[in-house]
């Protein structure tokens, strides 16, 4: 089951003036329910792009987003056909019509954010509150909850991203930087997002850092079940975390599948301009020096676990 | 043996917060002598004071206690004149991290020319830097382009470009390559590389990518402001469980060796820190025991 569906989605921007630009080119893709999702492609690839088309932040110039598979851009003159079907219809007049399903748009587009929650690059920059708990609060408040509701929330949070009780009443600007971007990372997890979008997550970071951030985000997708997509430069990343990966190139969506698949397609991601992980270089380099290792080994585990069998295969027949 | 151009002996600097009080040192004691024209990665933690250590050479802070000694100038122990710090800060450059920070003009010319405008450089040889500098780094083409348009590789090369212009001797880079993707961090590597390589300028790169300090000529490591090792890759990657304890990781191959190693495989060989010799040593040591086998069946 799809989680999100594009559906032949193209955006441009600036359509019409000197600078267009098609910033995604007719891109099908589904993405699974309950997954972790690696986007992966260079710069202008139109990765960036397709993750503000998820949460509304751009509409596509061309095609429709589902998720559930109901298209999250309904727009006014799709909702009055959908409520000329619907008996009360009848007993409004044309302008309550109308002011009613402008309400309903906003309301879902409202909704929305709310479902898919997006985690920007440098998310630490968008850090303003006095503490911790309030920063992290901020979204279940927009969202009208109880305060013990939004306590609850911001708790369960902290928890999934590893900030200790005692660092919630401290002032996010005292924290170091891996621990602000967890502080981010939680302001966003407290909404409960159905769906999880980032943006190179872990850059900047140290290793430490960078593990606490995966683990928080793994842990948080494990837990609720919900879906998450990543958008990084780190295949050593995606490696270890993903179960699928997304290829963009040229606004295209060139390969899609698990991370084993996309892997073994090792050629054409270095047409792409990727940096394939070290480990898979190195499995390169020794099947041509005539060792009989497999082509799709992407973590250091499986590299191990390939090179033990074949190591202690001469040594054991011995 | 090239001779010593920057030597700190028990260098020390505290912070201070906003009521004076001086806090727990951000670089506790640090010795160390980096040779001219040494391509030196420097590894640690986010707060293990690497950046506080660049800073201190570059005078954008100045020592607690301590002394620092850069081209046979001490800088410790006295009031240093306003031409002296000009002068050192135009001997020792520095490449940020957000390469939107440290781009100042709207064209990319009169952007590099900006650090020898400011030395006073006269107008034929300001020219002539302004385009050696942007060809040094590949980007004479761009010269009349403005910054704002430009990738994060090309914004970062034009800051490079900006401080070359100035003829440093020692060019630091404090996480340069971390906002940059996969291309771009590959341009501003190659540039480190060959500046370092060609032109003979001390380089300090400082990193938390592993691969990159791999291809460094020696690295250190500090952690809670002391140097906790000085080394040449190889042998800084062998120390796996100590950089671990740190906060810090070895790269990929390393990792293999070291898990090849923990589960009884020996393979021999001390070159760990590059794709190739890592392969080389693990197909000498398939060689090794194959023929061994094939010995036994004959």
């Amino acid at each position: 089951m799809y989680k999100i569906y594009l559906e032949h989605v193209s955006y441009i921007y600036g359509q019409g003036t000197p600078f267009e630009k098609k910033a995604l080119d007719d891109v099908s893709l589904g993405i699974r329910e309950g997954c972790m999702t690696g986007i992966i492609g260079h710069t202008g690839s139109g990765k960036s792009t397709m993750m503000q088309l998820l949460n509304g932040l751009a509409t596509p110039t061309e095609g429709r987003v589902l998720l559930d598979g109901y298209d999250i851009n309904s727009r006014p003159e799709d909702l009055l056909e959908e409520w000329k079907r619907l008996p009360e219809y009848k007993n409004l007049s044309k302008g309550a019509a109308k002011k009613a399903i402008k309400r309903e748009v906003l309301r879902r587009k409202r909704e929305l954010c709310f479902r898919v929650g997006l985690v920007m690059q440098y998310p630490e920059y968008q850090l303003f509150e006095e503490t911790v708990f309030k920063d992290i609060a901020y979204g279940p408040q927009n969202m009208g909850l109880s305060e013990e509701e939004i306590s609850k929330r911001v708790r369960e949070a902290a928890r999934f991203t590893g900030i200790e009780e005692e660092l919630l009443d401290k002032s996010p600007f005292d924290l170091s930087g891996g621990q602000k971007r967890r502080v981010a990372l939680a302001g966003v997890i407290a909404m409960r997002p159905e769906v999880l979008v980032l943006d190179e997550p872990a850059a900047g970071l140290d290793p430490r850092g960078r593990d606490y951030i995966f683990e928080g985000i793994s842990h948080y997708q494990k837990t609720t079940g919900s879906t998450v997509l990543i958008v990084s430069h780190s295949m050593e990343d995606m490696a270890r975390y993903c179960d699928d990966m997304v290829v963009m190139a040229e606004g295209e969506a060139k390969l899609h599948g698990s991370c084993k698949e996309v892997f073994s397609k090792v050629s054409t991601l270095s047409e792409v301009g990727l940096d394939i992980p070290q480990i898979t270089q190195l499995m390169t380099l020794l099947r041509k020096k005539g060792l009989a290792v497999a082509e799709d080994i992407y973590t250091v585990e499986d590299a191990v676990l390939a090179l033990r069998k074949l190591l202690q295969k001469g040594k054991g027949e011995s | 043996m090239s001779d010593i151009y920057i030597h700190t002996k028990d260098l020390c600097f505290s912070y201070t917060d906003a009521d004076g009080k001086i806090e727990h040192p951000a670089l506790n004691g640090i010795s160390v002598d980096i040779r001219e024209g040494e391509y030196v990665a420097v590894l640690g933690h986010n707060g293990s004071g690497k950046s506080t250590f660049a800073k201190l050479l570059n005078l954008i802070l100045e020592p607690t206690s301590g002394t620092l000694i850069i081209g046979g100038v001490e800088l410790t122990g006295r009031e240093l004149s306003d031409e002296e710090v000009l002068q050192l800060r135009k001997n020792v450059g520095m490449v940020f991290q957000n390469p939107d920070n440290q781009l100042v003009a709207t064209i990319v010319e009169e952007d590099v020319a900006f650090g020898p405008e400011n030395l006073g450089v006269p107008m034929p040889e300001l020219r002539r830097r302004v385009d050696d500098s942007l060809s040094a780094v590949n980007m004479l083409d761009y010269a009349h382009h403005e910054p704002h348009r430009l990738s994060g590789g090309q914004k970062q090369r034009i800051a490079i470009a900006g401080v070359i212009a100035m003829m440093p001797k020692c060019i630091i880079f404090d996480e340069s390559t971390a906002m940059l993707d996969p291309s771009g961090r590959r341009e501003v590597l190659e540039t480190i590389q060959m500046l370092n390589k060609q032109h003979g300028i001390t380089v300090l790169n400082i990193t938390h990518y592993m691969n990159e300090a791999a291809m460094a000529d020696r690295i250190i490591v500090i952690n809670d402001g002391k140097l906790l090792l000085d080394g040449t890759p190889d042998e800084i990657f062998t120390k796996r469980e100590l950089l671990q304890s740190v906060g810090l990781e070895v790269p990929q191959c390393a990792a293999l060796i070291h898990e090849l190693r923990t589960a009884g495989i020996d393979v021999e060989g001390t070159c760990i820190s590059n794709v190739e010799s890592c392969a080389e040593i693990i197909a000498e040591y398939y060689a090794k025991t194959n023929l061994h086998r094939e010995e036994q069946d004959v």
